[in-house]
């Protein structure tokens, strides 16, 4: 079945050409004939590639102008940051307790059995 | 983009392969952060999320050895394992890495010690997924939040489109 929803933004995103389609849309909107003309390509193939944009939620088209105007509907990108931006601050935290420990940590290793025979810890860090 | 803060983690999802990148810069000696990624005491210290419990099931941080461990939270396990590929003491451990709610799915990490000289040192953590679809997820989950919290919102978003 179709892959979810963040799937389908980033592989939308893993062309060179939709990847320019998108930059050229964040400019403003436009036509298909429009965004055609600088490639070497068939109208059809742009449309082939709106189409993959338009279902991972990227761009949408008018239903009502004769032109259907191609839109970059940018809060799916805000959501994306929002993501990644998470995922750093994450990192970021777990570095700091890293830091804390790199702090409290002797110069030399202590004496420590062979790490084939590491012991779990007894319990949850408090 | 780039934080302000000299030493924050910098992070870059790449566009072209399913990569996640992480680039951190640490007021410590190179064997000080090795050793807290192979001790699996010191480890167990920092890895995981302050609302998770960690629990180590064994972590042999040597070429060769394996690892797993469980977060919990609320009678909810999640457990992660992988295998050592390459330990090479204070430059760089190879690993790969699986969440056992996906038990198809592995990433190859690479986790890279440079000595910046003074005591200080960067470590680069790269985590290569088996695809797009992994990376995102990982991504979205940030790891300890509830994928299905962002899915639904970005489910809501594209229903409005």
């Amino acid at each position: 079945m179709a892959a979810d929803p963040l799937s389908r933004v980033f592989s939308a995103l893993a062309d060179p050409t939709r990847r320019d389609i998108v930059a050229r849309l964040a400019v403003g909107d436009a036509g298909v004939n429009e965004l055609a003309a600088p490639y070497d390509v068939t109208v059809q193939a742009v449309s082939r590639h709106l189409r993959v944009l338009e279902d991972a939620g990227l761009v949408s088209r008018s239903r009502e102008a004769q032109r259907r105007p191609v839109h970059l509907e940018a809060e799916v990108f805000d959501l994306m940051t929002t993501w990644i931006e998470r995922y750093r601050r994450q990192a970021e935290e777990r570095y700091r307790r890293l830091d804390d420990v790199l702090r409290d940590m002797p110069d030399r290793p202590a004496p420590h059995p062979p790490a084939g025979d590491a012991l779990p810890p007894e319990g949850p860090p408090s | 983009m780039t934080s302000t803060t000299h030493r924050e983690a910098r992070i870059t999802a790449d566009p072209d392969v399913p990569l996640i990148r992480i680039e951190r810069e640490f007021d410590f000696p190179r064997d000080k952060v090795f050793r807290a990624h192979t001790d699996p005491d010191l480890f167990v210290q920092w890895v995981g999320p302050r609302d998770l419990t960690m629990m180590i099931d064994h972590y042999d941080c040597r070429t060769g050895g394996s690892y797993r461990y469980i977060h919990s939270r609320d009678g909810e396990e999640y457990g992660f394992h992988g295998s050592f590929h390459e330990v090479r003491p204070d430059e760089l451990i190879v690993q790969t890495f699986t969440f056992e709610g996906f038990p198809d799915g592995v990433a190859l990490e690479k986790l890279v010690l440079e000595d910046l000289g003074n005591g200080r040192t960067r470590l680069t953590a790269t985590s290569l997924c088996d695809s797009f679809a992994d990376r995102d997820g990982m991504l979205a989950s940030g790891m300890d939040v509830g994928v299905h919290e962002g899915y639904a919102k970005l489910d809501e978003l594209l229903a409005e489109g």
